[in-house]
């Protein structure tokens, strides 16, 4: 494993593909009424705050609420992910007929968004939830693929990526 | 005729050490001399590099017979005496039924003698059953040969009656031993009370608690003039207390116990109830009083409170669990291991200083001479052991020394003549 | 984030970052709590066990109710002496309760130190709910909450300053209280007559005080312990009115607290002894808000016992 890491997208591509995803959700969900955003534990939390706002320069009229959604004691994984303080889930608004963005800094298995499905239906019965992640890295282990993504980047299951609002490494 | 050959070792007595063998033949010594030639009709006990001394006398162990075999008998007790050296022990009367009448304690003695390990000396009680309100019958245990009388587990609590026992058993050359516990300052008490007892949230066994009686009771010596001797002291202050007693010449004497100038009450800090016992416990500058004590001949005897519980009844929560450690087996070990004394000083607080307070001095702590009765202790001073429960002659497993290496061990044990222990193994 | 650990016995067994963590960790149990189905599946197939040797029907449930919201099974003994003293040791009771595959034993006991011993006889992990004078940790850790919440002090208890006032020798809430308090920074006075104080507390992290009055007004959390009408019997008080004379909080005494200084008390309450005013009448009052949060200090506790496991890899 190299200890250093290689960087494959910049601050600026980063700053474009949240932009780009931002006009691809409004433009599948025909507008930003009933959105909702919703992050994932601490990785997604960056990118629905960057969406939402990129999202109220698009259309000033709307304020798509953005929630934070902790999964850990909905993992089905044998050890637990420790619970990072701060992240209380907060979900502000009920999800009854919304359309819920999860997003998420790495996508990679697909459990982490099976326990959020989960967890989502303590919140409501969204109309629709949609998945949009910085980067998608290969891996899954069960059937989930995202609606939106930065960058597809093939990896090797050893290496790690962090993906971040300034810029995305992989080591 | 064959002969017990003890051979090359040092032998120490009272009057002082020097190297050299000795033959043993019909129950006492019949030669002393640096070297012995040998028979191959001979027993020869090989005493390299040991200290040849008398037999040791403990004054306070719980032989649990009759009344509760199960953690000891008098014939395991007295294979772990003779394994840890002791050619004599005086057992404790709070057996069931007590020994308080001469029914019980010439049964205690016929256990004992049938056994065949050591001498079994029952102690009567001061008062029947131990209760504190009457007086046991002192002359007629004295006629069956009874010497020391002590209601040990509890404390005479009334001074009146104390003083009448006193005045009672002064003619009789007895000698009554106190377990000095105010019964009403201790009352659920669990362990030593002080700062580890507060921060583990159980009831404490306050010092003052045995300084209170040893102080009455050195004032009823002085009024009655009748000797006494206080089992097991714990505390600095008690120390104290016997030793201006004894400066001002009145007949008092002590023991104390191996275990109370070895640990302190913070082995209790895990709950362990291993560490229970009465008295309890007590602080480091307690330790330090207490070998002073025994340095000084305040103290005058090493006494085990040798107390086997059966191991399901240490196997419940502290304050539940009956109080008492074994002790035969480590007794010599742990005062050669921890006591900053002379090897001589050592040997006279486990032999011949006990064996005149038990009443015994005509047979047991005896000068290492020619005509003397053959109640004899073999001991290498430096040999090195780990404690291992599983390894002791007791019946129980109570010890709190488990795992500890500890420096002294008995090899060889002969009483009244015969080797009962030889290589560190029970004969018999 | 915080190393996990196997038992809770004490409050001192604790780290100071612990505490914060578990603090933390109730944070989010109460919003799980406050869900219209307050339950996840964090502990799902884990066997919650409570053993109680002394009843308590308040804290049992709260124990309870805690595992069930982490969706794991439990099951319930209140082993009255009775049946224990039919033969069966603790040792027994417990190697045949944990032969049926026990994940956790929350345990109540008379005596100091028996959760300790239980440690010996299972590989399950133990909760101290209780043990005679010695510990109640997750008493400790609520009452930590409350203050935490009441007082808005995520960040520590530095410059608080808190009076235990009662049964403090016989008082395993006050021991754990106590070390919980100071490890988060608080000033700690315990106000007692000097026979229901433990007799050496010269090396404990506290203050003394006889008299509760000259107190008052500087308080920021004034903790009130039962105190127990046996205590007359051992000659360790006079009387009950003369405790509370010198000790209740009576109207008058309420009066003198700051506006801002809460209440508590961790029930059952001796109404006239110790609480003389009625608690529904003061604002400051934190002892309902002491039992709710109860519940979720427990779930963050089993949670972390048993749920919190070692770091993953990030994977997602």
């Amino acid at each position: 494993m190299n200890s250093e890491p290689r960087v494959v997208l910049s601050r600026d591509d980063v700053r474009r593909a949240v932009t780009r995803i931002a006009h691809e959700i409004v433009e599948r969900n025909h507008g930003a009424a009933d959105l909702v955003l919703v992050g994932l534990q601490r990785g997604g939390m960056w990118i629905a705050e960057a969406l939402a706002s990129v999202l109220h320069t698009v259309d000033p009229t709307v304020t798509v609420p953005v929630g934070a959604l902790d999964v850990s004691f909905h993992r089905d994984d044998v050890g637990l992910r420790p619970i990072v303080p701060g992240s209380v889930t907060d979900i502000p608004v009920p999800l009854d007929g919304r359309t819920v963005v999860l997003t998420d800094d790495v996508l990679f298995t697909g459990r982490t968004v099976r326990a959020a499905l989960e967890a989502l239906n303590e919140y409501g019965r969204p109309r629709a939830v949609q998945l949009a992640v910085m980067v998608d890295r290969g891996h899954r282990e069960l059937p989930i693929r995202p609606d939106f993504v930065g960058k597809n980047l093939p990896t090797s299951r050893d290496e790690q990526v962090a993906a971040t609002l300034d810029g995305v490494t992989i080591r | 005729m064959s002969r017990l050959i003890i051979t090359g070792g040092t032998l120490l007595d009272h009057t002082g050490e020097r190297p050299g063998s000795i033959a043993v033949a019909d129950g006492h010594i019949v030669d002393v001399a640096t070297t012995i030639d040998t028979t191959e009709h001979d027993t020869v006990l090989d005493a390299t590099g040991c200290i040849v001394s008398p037999g040791f006398v403990d004054l306070h162990v719980h032989l649990r017979e009759p009344g509760k075999e199960e953690a000891e008998t008098i014939e395991t007790g007295s294979r772990a005496a003779a394994l840890g050296g002791f050619t004599a022990v005086v057992a404790m009367p709070n057996t069931d039924p007590a020994q308080d009448s001469v029914a019980v304690v010439e049964f205690v003695r016929a256990q004992g003698v049938r056994a065949g390990l050591c001498d079994v000396l029952p102690a009567g009680c001061i008062t029947i059953g131990r209760a504190g309100e009457r007086l046991a019958p002192y002359g007629e245990l004295s006629a069956a040969g009874v010497h020391l009388f002590t209601d040990d587990g509890n404390g005479v609590q009334d001074p009146q009656l104390m003083r009448r026992a006193l005045e009672y058993a002064g003619p009789l050359g007895i000698v009554l031993a106190q377990h000095c516990e105010v019964a009403s300052l201790t009352k659920g008490a669990v362990m030593h009370e002080g700062s580890c007892c507060s921060r583990l949230g159980l009831p404490g066994w306050p010092a003052i608690a045995e300084e209170l009686m040893v102080f009455r009771d050195i004032e009823l010596v002085r009024l009655t003039g009748v000797r006494m001797h206080f089992l097991h002291l714990s505390t600095a202050r008690s120390v104290q207390l016997v030793r201006e007693a004894k400066a001002q010449g009145l007949p008092i004497t002590a023991e104390a116990a191996p275990h109370h100038f070895t640990l302190t009450d913070e082995a209790l800090a895990g709950y362990d109830p291993l560490f229970k016992v009465n008295p309890p416990l007590r602080t480091p500058a307690d330790i330090a009083a207490l070998k002073e004590g025994l340095a000084d001949g305040t103290i005058d005897a090493i006494a085990t409170d040798h107390a086997p519980h059966a191991p399901h009844t240490k196997e419940v929560p502290l304050d539940e669990a009956p109080p008492g450690m074994l002790g035969l087996e480590t007794a010599l070990a742990l005062a050669i291991t921890e006591l900053d004394m002379p090897l001589a000083h050592i040997v006279g607080a486990l032999s011949w200083r006990p064996a005149a307070i038990a009443g015994v001095a005509h047979r047991h702590g005896r000068p290492l001479v020619v005509g003397e009765p053959a109640n004899i202790t073999v001991f290498d001073p430096a040999a090195q052991w780990t404690v291992v429960p599983a390894n002791l002659a007791s019946k129980s497993r109570n010890t709190p020394y488990a795992g500890r290496h500890l420096t002294g061990k008995v090899r060889h044990t002969v009483f009244d003549g015969a080797a009962v222990v030889i290589d560190g193994v029970a004969q018999r | 984030m915080s190393t996990h650990a196997k038992h809770l016995l004490a409050i001192d067994d604790l780290t100071p970052e612990q505490i914060h963590h578990l603090l933390e960790l109730t944070d989010h149990m109460v919003e799980v709590s406050g869900r219209s189905i307050p339950k996840v599946p964090a502990l799902r197939g884990k066997n919650v066990v409570s053993l109680f040797f002394e009843d308590s029907t308040r804290t049992r449930t709260s124990f309870d109710t805690a595992a069930k919201r982490l969706s794991a099974d439990t099951m319930n003994f209140t082993v009255s002496s009775s049946s224990v003293s039919k033969g069966e040791s603790l040792r027994d009771t417990i190697e045949t309760i944990s032969a049926m595959g026990v994940d956790a034993f929350v345990i109540r006991h008379k005596s100091s130190g028996a959760p300790q011993m239980v440690t010996r006889w299972t590989n399950a992990s133990i909760i101290n709910a209780g043990d005679g004078w010695h510990q109640h940790p997750t008493q400790a850790l609520l009452d930590c909450y409350t203050i935490r919440t009441g007082l808005n002090r995520r960040d520590g208890f530095d410059g608080l300053h808190i009076a235990i006032v009662g049964d403090i020798k016989h008082s395993r809430v006050a021991r754990s209280d106590i070390q919980a308090f100071a490890a988060l920074g608080a000033r700690v006075t315990l106000v007692a007559p000097p026979t229901l104080l433990p007799p050496s507390i010269a090396d404990w992290p506290v203050e003394v005080s006889h008299s509760l009055d000259p107190l008052l007004p500087h308080l920021d959390v004034l903790y009130l312990l039962r105190v127990q009408r046996e205590r007359m019997a051992d000659a360790l008080l006079p009387s009950l009115d003369e405790y509370s004379a010198m000790y209740g909080l009576t109207a008058a005494r309420a009066a003198k607290l700051p506006p801002h200084a809460l209440v508590m008390h961790p029930g059952p309450m001796n109404r006239g002894v110790e609480m003389v005013v009625d608690p529904g009448e003061l604002p400051g009052s934190a002892i309902l808000h002491q039992v709710t949060n109860g519940v979720a200090v427990r779930m963050a506790v089993l949670f972390w016992l048993l749920g919190s496991g070692s770091d993953l890899k990030g994977d997602v």
